[in-house]
């Protein structure tokens, strides 16, 4: 609690304008052709805060943070620098100026040491063994400091998410930055290394860094930032103190609209039991035990949520249920009634299709989507084979694919509603539209549905919630996979918990609560009650 | 970052590339001492500049078409196909072996069934190293390259130990019957008004043009063609939709290794009338570079295979009747592939600032 006193008081201090801001933009603009991806924006960052920038996807904020690292030059519009004006036309220059950027995508050469992987580019002379030493000592130096510790000679591609991502941060310090800019950090993290990530920002707060958060997780600007600044459709529409503002005001200001953020639903009405599964067990090409005896049932009529921290089997559970698992499987599926093959031959997502199971995939990017091929090819992905897609026996019917993905981009508002555009052309929201209206049109028995709300604005979160919980008023079975426990608890009938291949437990949603699950994903065994 | 219009992306940024490989062919051919005015009227006139100029390119197109679709096909499975050069001299055994077969009462019948033939051993020549990628995760470029040397070998056998005429000193089969004969471009009524009896082009160029439009058919217009391109694309989203790798990577290549496998009703069927060592002369290795230019659609492979169709017979040409050496002509092919094919992006960030310009302008 006295976090958020100290931080108030910080961004007060820091709005009062005794020093020059650390950041200052002033009528920035840029435009790709006609699209104006930012709009006269200005904004004043003092040194020693966390400033958010929150908005939705496509609102500029990447655009923004692009101009500022060097990548775009703006139309229009200045950069003041610690209260000088600062022409940064590459990324050498935003460095020198003592900007450090951190991307949501990690850019580390995989087989290089992590001490390698500092020095790169930042080298002090032809021989590499001088940089190696000073970095080596540096960064000893900066893990004692911020708990930014990691080993220097493990190679990337050995290290978990969290840590590669502390190596980029290492990158900038090293670099001498002084203002971090952050974009989407914690979409990759788990809850823990996000709170390590937090520990290490406020770290770097208190000796005085200036730290830019971009992000769209509102739950995160109002945990960590001083000041934020919200974005809409390349505007800055807001710039208000953390302490003053609330959740709902920033969702209604980055929406334009008011948002609901938990979608209303009715209680379960659950028919027959549509999936049964007994004692499923993945062990993969390593020999490592992916799942480890799950049983679940799910009726009609009813969301079964799996919690947990990823990577503790849900995307094994889904893919062995989505007909395309890999290692050897055992165990038993039954879906109305009737035995599915688990593994092997006859086990595909044709198969599953065939059944009445549709699956939204985790990763849309790798599994959900062909990102270049348009929107209409991908609404015929995996149901390439329907019957009302084939013209004759030789031929597919396009024309009849184009008409219904017009029909599905109007019923799921998919903008921009061109079937011929490419998958990759669309926001993260819109991407995950297209895959949702081609699993749910179908009238599926059992909808597996992974992360359906990675990477997607808030204001498409509410329409696929929505989507969702129709579906199963309709009827269907729905098994849920998420990473973030609020929409496992809004949406859920149930709610089991995943760690370490096993469920640890089920709980109803009205009886539990964030600590409790929280425990149980920490894979602290089922003592209900205990955590209360 | 900025994109191109489309007209820009398919027209200009290829004419550019060839105008660059065209300048640098000129500047080498004047430092040998050559005169590159002269090389290319000889090219041109030889290729393109009478009836009989065209009848060799058209004839090396035909060739080309057929190994660049195979390189397409197998492409938009993800795989790379090498191995035309070996699938294309194993259709020569297979036109070889049906050609020698019968009698054949009407060149029609013939055509149709050397052209199973030529397809069936194509396919098969490519169904080895499919399967081992399919199966066994061997890498397909390694396995076909090295079929293409089995391949070479084995046809050397196979002319000397059994197709060999006895008496016969080369190593070639026999003449194929008469009946077995493909009319050229000088035997086809209408096109006999422009073109001689002594051209090579033969009716095979249509069997080429309509491979086209088949391949194009295939791939955007069928199942299967959707299954090849979205496993090509993502092989993980494949496998979410439930697409058989196994089956993609098979019939990809085996309609690769039939595409290239028939090009030889064009060589062998249709111009030596005979089969004979390394038929093929390397056609196999420029349909790479044809589906390369030619951005892997049925129809810029159509284009890519007349553009090195006048390479090659102008090549000829200038290697003829100038002091330049015909070598010169693998540079200039060598030239047009580095230009269209691997540094096609620099010429499209070339062209980005002008684009840029135009539009402020707007």
């Amino acid at each position: 609690m006295t976090e958020t006193t100290d931080a108030g008081r910080q961004a007060t201090a820091a709005l009062s304008g005794a020093a020059a801001p650390a950041i200052e933009l002033r009528g920035i603009s840029k435009a790709f052709g006609p699209v104006q991806a930012n709009k006269d924006i200005s904004i004043r960052v003092m040194p020693g805060t966390i400033h958010g920038i929150i908005g939705e996807n496509g609102a500029g904020k990447s655009t923004l943070m692009s101009i500022l690292y060097g990548f775009y030059r703006a139309d229009a519009g200045e950069i003041l620098i610690n209260g000088r004006p600062t022409i940064i036309h590459d990324s050498q220059a935003a460095i020198r100026a003592g900007i450090g950027m951190v991307f949501q995508h990690f850019k580390l050469v995989q087989n290089f040491t992590v001490l390698e992987n500092v020095i790169l580019g930042a080298e002090d002379g032809a021989l590499l063994r001088p940089s190696l030493a000073k970095a080596r000592k540096t960064l000893a130096h900066l893990a004692e400091e911020y708990e930014l510790d990691v080993d220097p000679d493990a190679v990337i591609e050995e290290l978990s998410v969290g840590h590669q991502q502390r190596v980029e941060i290492l990158k900038a310090l090293y670099r001498h930055a002084d203002i971090l800019i952050l974009d989407e950090p914690t979409g990759v993290l788990t809850p823990d290394e996000a709170d390590h990530l937090f520990r290490i920002l406020r770290g770097l707060k208190e000796q005085g860094k200036t730290i830019i958060l971009i992000t769209h997780k509102l739950r995160e600007i109002m945990e960590i930032t001083d000041s934020v600044s919200v974005m809409r459709r390349g505007e800055m529409v807001a710039t208000v103190k953390t302490a003053e503002t609330s959740p709902e005001e920033l969702a209604e200001l980055m929406v334009g609209r008011k948002v609901l953020m938990h979608v209303p639903k009715a209680p379960a009405n659950p028919g027959d039991t549509v999936l049964k599964l007994e004692n499923l067990r993945v062990t993969d090409a390593e020999g490592v035990d992916r799942l480890k005896g799950v049983s679940l049932t799910i009726r009609a009529g009813e969301i079964l949520g799996i919690a947990g921290v990823a990577g503790n089997g849900q995307s094994e559970l889904l893919e062995v249920l989505g007909g395309f698992g890999a290692g050897k499987v055992t165990g038993r599926m039954e879906v109305q009634g009737q035995e599915v093959v688990l593994a092997g031959h006859g086990a595909t997502g044709q198969t599953r299709r065939a059944r009445g199971i549709a699956h939204v995939p985790e990763d849309r990017h790798h599994l959900g989507l062909i990102l270049d091929f348009s929107a209409w090819e991908n609404v015929a992905f995996g149901y390439h084979g329907a019957k009302d897609y084939q013209a004759s026996g030789l031929f597919m019917d396009n024309a009849a694919i184009i008409r219904d993905t017009e029909g599905k981009m109007e019923r799921f508002d998919v903008r921009p509603p061109n079937p011929h555009l490419p998958a990759q052309s669309f926001s993260g929201g819109n991407q995950q539209k297209i895959v949702l209206a081609r699993e749910i049109e179908r009238n599926p028995v059992l909808l597996l549905v992974g992360q359906p709300t990675r990477g997607v604005d808030i204001g498409a979160i509410e329409f696929i919630h929505r989507r969702i919980v129709e579906l199963r008023d309709a009827g269907a079975a729905v098994l849920l996979v998420s990473v973030e426990l609020d929409e496992i608890m809004s949406l859920s009938d149930r709610i089991a918990v995943m760690f370490d291949g096993q469920i640890m437990g089920e709980r109803l949603p009205a009886e539990t609560n964030e600590r409790e699950l929280g425990l149980l994903m920490a894979g602290v065994a089922q003592t209900k009650g205990a955590a209360e | 970052m900025t994109k191109l219009p489309t007209w820009a992306d398919l027209v200009l940024v290829p004419f550019i590339s060839l105008l660059l490989a065209a300048v640098i062919s000129a500047i080498v051919i004047l430092a040998i001492g050559g005169d590159p005015i002269e090389a290319v009227t000889v090219m041109v006139d030889g290729a393109i500049g009478s009836p009989y100029g065209w009848g060799y390119t058209l004839y090396y197109t035909t060739s080309f078409i057929f190994t660049g679709l195979a390189v397409t096909v197998a492409y938009h499975a993800g795989q790379f196909n090498i191995g035309g050069e070996g699938q294309a001299q194993l259709g020569g055994l297979g036109v070889a072996l049906v050609c020698l077969a019968l009698p054949w009462p009407h060149w029609s019948l013939a055509l149709v069934a050397a052209t199973a033939g030529a397809a069936l051993f194509g396919a098969a020549w490519a169904a080895i190293p499919a399967w081992l990628q399919a199966k066994r995760g061997s890498h397909i470029v390694i396995t076909t390259i090295m079929f293409n040397y089995i391949g070479a070998a084995f046809i050397v056998y196979m002319l000397v130990e059994v197709l060999r005429p006895v008496g016969q000193m080369d190593p070639a089969s026999a003449r194929f019957p008469e009946g077995a004969k493909l009319p050229n471009f000088g035997q086809i009524p209408g096109l006999d008004l422009i073109f001689s009896n002594k051209v090579p082009a033969n009716v095979s160029f249509f069997a080429a043009v309509a491979a086209c439009f088949a391949v194009w058919a295939l791939l955007w217009r069928t199942k299967l063609g959707y299954e090849i391109r979205a496993f090509g694309k993502s092989e993980s989203a494949a496998r979410y939709a439930g697409i058989s790798p196994v089956k993609v990577i098979m019939l990809a290549m085996l309609i690769s290794g039939g595409l290239a496998g028939m090009m030889a009703i064009n060589n062998v069927m249709g111009e030596s009338e005979r089969l004979v060592q390394n038929a093929s002369e390397g056609a196999g290795f420029i349909g790479i570079a044809v589906a390369l230019m030619g951005r892997n659609h049925p129809f810029g492979v159509f284009l890519a295979a007349l553009l090195f169709g006048f390479l090659y017979q102008g090549g000829a040409e200038m290697g003829l009747w100038t002091t330049i050496p015909i070598e010169l002509r693998l540079l200039l092919q060598g030239l047009v592939i580095l230009f269209t094919g691997a540094l096609d992006t620099m010429v499209r960030m070339m062209l980005v600032p002008f684009f840029r310009l135009a539009r402020g302008a707007v």
